[in-house]
């Protein structure tokens, strides 16, 4: 090897020294470049998630993913405005993934801001139905629903009939004064029930109706929607309104207390003779700088899999984007199933109502 | 000393760049900005100026009452179970608020075990009491978890010298209730606004409490703007406001201390003759009920309660043990971190301040003691906002990810919002050292360096300690700053605490919350120990 070293130095004229730097160049670049390359052949299995998603049993949907595929999820649990704060700060360096969020106004507020990426999968645009996911555009969609959730009126049996709350604007009527009952009228899915109100009756029409709700409260808005259901079955309040799978979980519940709960109160899909029950998107979306782009189609791709979708139903007591899966949750069936109509109005519309319906809100006094 | 001062000037810049971020605010003034104001002006903000005002004096009445009443008993007197109650009142600390909110809420609303209770055995009808979730509420449920700040301020201010003191003006023949005023009161009130500074600065920044409760305070106020109207220029505009009553509160804090620094013109003395006033009858049983009150409520009753709820949960379902060991211990693991890196900034620039108090230093260490009463979100925001302003401007600089995908950011946030905490404790440790005795080592040849070592730090060691011991439980009880800005697969007590409570789920909720009491309880209990001055 020397002789040949040195002819080759002398040859064009290059010390040695400078020769053993150009080669340790050489030799750093080949493997950045080799480094990279492999880097694009074959990601490391590894998925960035940055979840809003809250419930417990999550867990093992995560797990079922990382046995089938090899690839292991490293989480971050916030919620649905933290989650999107951290994205804007972190920029390019996002180490994100996938971002899971579970209200569709949030879901549209992070396409707006650009922090998604489009992603290109039929199976994604097969299975989630079109209102329940962004605008297909040519470099692909930013974001699915993989779950929905109802808005439901739940009323007192010994006081009320089903007719009697059979829509959301009938909440209003003066025969409700001092029985209602609502988790603050800023939480996000109010907000949204709100939004889609102000979209069909006009601005006035839901001012005047959110005027009603305030004057037929019993009690100033407080607690989740758990809260208010026990409310109504206390006898505290006469009507209130719920998210369907916080309902579910109490008709499912082992317990005396959530029995007595369940055996007292009443549920109503309401404006099904309109434009139909509001329904919430709990959602999925490929972040704008994901590292491990291969893996998060994966992971998407995977949540719209039969055995995701029952398991929303059953585990967590939403409602399944993909059509045509025979649920098994004993719940979701004793509410309605699925076959109550939903209404379809687009997170877009909704998401842009947001500010809007706030204000009202603090016009009208409602907390 | 150069490197001081280079370590001075970073830490207050470190410090204060979030809260600035938060006032710079007010330069990005645009149309949207100026309709959520225009909103909020003529709707809701005057009731969250009001509540906030409302709540800040009932939760100050709240927190001086019971914290300067039960230290004072505790190191002024001797009755039976003095002792014991000495440490049992730092308790509460261990509680988080917002759990101490879930309890009293779970147990006595209308649906609650009590009322239910009652009602089927008695035939009344309707509300038996009015609703705990109210403004009133929320004031004796924050009082209760915040008057060991006064306490323990307050107990170690007396328990240095108040026993002598008092004795010597017994022996000049003051009645007792003069001494208290004249002695005790004067003696411990340095303590007990450094305390209750503490107090209205957590109170401000509550949300936990307030958003549960549905009281509609400031904090309410500046979560809406951020979150539901998108506008964090407003968001950040409305806690300007809020820096600004805290500005007010801790320069009135400020200025009760330096009026009183004559108190201290002695070094600590080791009067162990002189013996606490023995309590004999129905005044010993009046100083252990007024001890045993705050400790009953603020801790045994909500702890039952909780455990109730958890006995409940797991007929229902089993617990992840096994997922607890992990939590609890990134719970310890950023509370230990953050608390020795708080107490060694703290010291760093409190001792600025004692050796050369200009204006400036006196200024800047105030300014850096601001995020305190910022609440979590907003400093997140504050945080957040100057981070990615250089990670679009040097974008292969990486500073997003460091931010997040390390300690880093979540443990700035947590020294941005609690080195007040530290501050507090150890300005006043300071306040109790007399100049003169800074003047006599320096005159006697002593190096600056000498004088922190072997005058500051061994008087200081019991303020530092508590200082230790608050950030440390703070810090764990933290969660907006938390849950938004911790690495991958950290989750901690309180997370988990604050996930299943968010589902609605109380009962599973407990698990992880009585955990966070009991981790919560290792500092109190070994802090207790190391400085208790009542043995």
């Amino acid at each position: 090897m020397a002789p040949e070293l040195s002819k080759g130095a002398c040859m064009r004229s290059v010390s040695p020294s400078q020769w053993f730097v150009k080669a340790r160049l050489t030799l750093l670049a080949g493997g950045l470049l080799l480094g990279s390359l492999t880097g694009f052949a074959a990601e490391e299995p590894v998925l960035n998630l940055y979840s809003a998603r809250h419930y417990a049993t999550d867990e093992a949907l995560y797990n079922n993913f990382t046995r089938a595929t090899g690839i292991k999820i490293n989480r971050v649990d916030a919620d649905d405005a933290g989650i999107l704060a951290r994205l804007k700060a972190e920029g390019a360096a996002s180490p994100a993934d996938v971002i899971l969020l579970v209200d569709a106004a949030r879901l549209w507020k992070g396409e707006i801001d650009n922090l998604f990426a489009p992603v290109q999968s039929p199976t994604l645009l097969k299975a989630v139905p079109e209102h329940l996911r962004a605008k297909q555009r040519p470099e692909g969609t930013r974001w699915f629903g993989l779950s929905t959730r109802a808005r439901v009126i739940v009323y007192d049996k010994q006081k009320f009939k089903p007719e009697d709350v059979d829509t959301y604007e009938k909440l209003a009527d003066t025969k409700f004064s001092g029985r209602l009952c609502i988790r603050s009228g800023s939480h996000p899915y109010n907000l949204s029930l709100f939004g889609a109100m102000l979209e069909h009756l006009g601005p006035a029409a839901t001012e005047t109706w959110l005027k009603g709700l305030v004057a037929n409260l019993a009690r100033q808005p407080k607690g989740g929607d758990t809260d208010q259901i026990k409310g109504v079955a206390s006898g505290e309040c006469g009507v209130a309104l719920a998210n369907s799978y916080y309902l579910a979980r109490l008709l499912r519940s082992d317990s005396a207390q959530d029995k007595a709960v369940v055996e007292r109160i009443g549920v109503v899909f309401p404006n099904q003779a309109s434009w139909g029950t509001h329904v919430n998107i709990a959602g999925g979306a490929m972040a704008r700088h994901a590292k491990h782009p291969q893996n998060a189609v994966a992971f998407l791709n995977y949540l719209v899999s039969e055995q995701a979708q029952m398991y929303f139903a059953d585990g967590n007591n939403e409602w399944p984007v993909v059509k045509g899966l025979s649920i098994n949750n004993p719940a979701l069936k004793a509410m309605g199933g699925a076959s109550f109509k939903s209404e379809k109005l687009a997170a877009s519309v909704v998401g842009m109502n947001q500010i809007k319906v706030q204000q009202m809100l603090d016009r009208v006094g409602l907390r | 000393m150069p490197l001081f001062t280079v370590l001075r000037g970073f830490t207050v810049w470190m410090l204060v760049t979030p809260v600035l971020v938060v006032l710079a605010a007010w330069s990005q003034w645009d149309a949207a900005s100026a309709d959520v104001w225009q909103g909020l002006l003529h709707t809701v903000l005057p009731e969250y100026t009001l509540t906030s005002l409302w709540l800040c004096l009932l939760v100050a009445l709240g927190v001086v009452s019971m914290g300067s009443v039960s230290a004072a008993a505790v190191s002024l007197f001797d009755f039976p179970g003095r002792r014991t109650l000495g440490w049992l009142l730092l308790l509460p600390l261990a509680m988080p608020a917002y759990v101490v909110a879930y309890a009293y809420t779970d147990f006595l609303q209308y649906s609650g075990p009590l009322q239910t209770w009652l009602r089927s055995h008695t035939g009344w009808q309707g509300a038996l009491w009015p609703d705990v979730r109210s403004t009133w509420g929320a004031a004796v449920v924050l009082s209760l978890s915040l008057y060991p700040y006064v306490y323990l301020l307050c107990r170690s201010a007396l328990a240095e010298r108040a026993p002598q003191l008092m004795e010597a003006a017994r022996l000049l023949g003051a009645g007792l209730v003069r001494r208290i005023f004249r002695v005790a009161l004067p003696l411990a009130r340095p303590a007990i606004a450094a305390g209750l500074a503490l107090a209205m600065m957590e109170t401000l920044a509550d949300f936990g409490v307030s958003s549960y409760f549905g009281v509609q305070t400031f904090s309410t106020g500046i979560y809406k703007a951020w979150l539901v109207m998108d506008n964090r220029v407003a968001a950040a505009q409305l806690s300007s406001f809020l820096l600004l009553l805290v500005a007010v509160v801790l320069w009135m804090e400020y200025r009760a201390q330096s009026r009183l620094r004559f108190v201290t013109r002695r070094g600590a003395s080791r009067g162990h003759e002189s013996q606490a006033l023995r309590l004999h009858g129905w005044h010993a049983a009046l100083a252990f009920v007024l001890c045993v009150l705050p400790v009953l409520l603020g801790f045994v009753l909500p702890l039952l309660i909780m455990g109730h709820a958890l006995w409940v949960g797991s007929q229902q379902q089993a617990l992840p043990w096994a997922a607890f060991v992990g939590w609890f211990w990134n719970s310890l693991k950023l509370g230990g971190i953050s608390a020795v890196l708080a107490v060694g900034l703290a010291l760093v620039l409190a001792h600025g301040v004692r050796t050369r108090p200009t204006w400036w230093r006196r200024f800047s260490t105030h300014l850096a003691g601001l995020g305190y009463a910022v609440p979590g979100v907003v400093i997140v925001v504050g945080l957040l906002m100057p981070v990615s302003w250089v990670q679009g401007r040097w974008p292969e600089s990486g500073v997003g990810y460091w931010l997040t995908a390390t300690l880093l950011g979540v443990l700035w946030a947590y020294l941005v919002r609690f080195i007040a905490v530290a501050l507090q404790s150890i300005q006043s440790g300071y306040a109790r050292i007399p100049v003169s005795a800074d003047e006599t080592a320096r005159m006697l040849g002593s190096s600056g360096r000498d004088v922190f070592a072997r005058v500051h730090w061994p008087l200081l060691r019991p303020a530092a300690a508590s200082a230790l011991l608050l950030v440390w439980v703070d810090v764990m009880k933290e969660l907006p700053a938390t849950l938004v800005l911790r690495p991958f697969n950290t989750d901690t007590l309180a997370v988990m605490a604050y996930q299943l409570a968010r589902d609605e789920r109380l009962g599973e909720a407990a698990l992880p919350s009585l955990a966070l009491v009991i981790a919560g309880l290792l500092p109190v209990l070994l802090m207790a120990r190391a400085q208790n001055p009542t043995k």
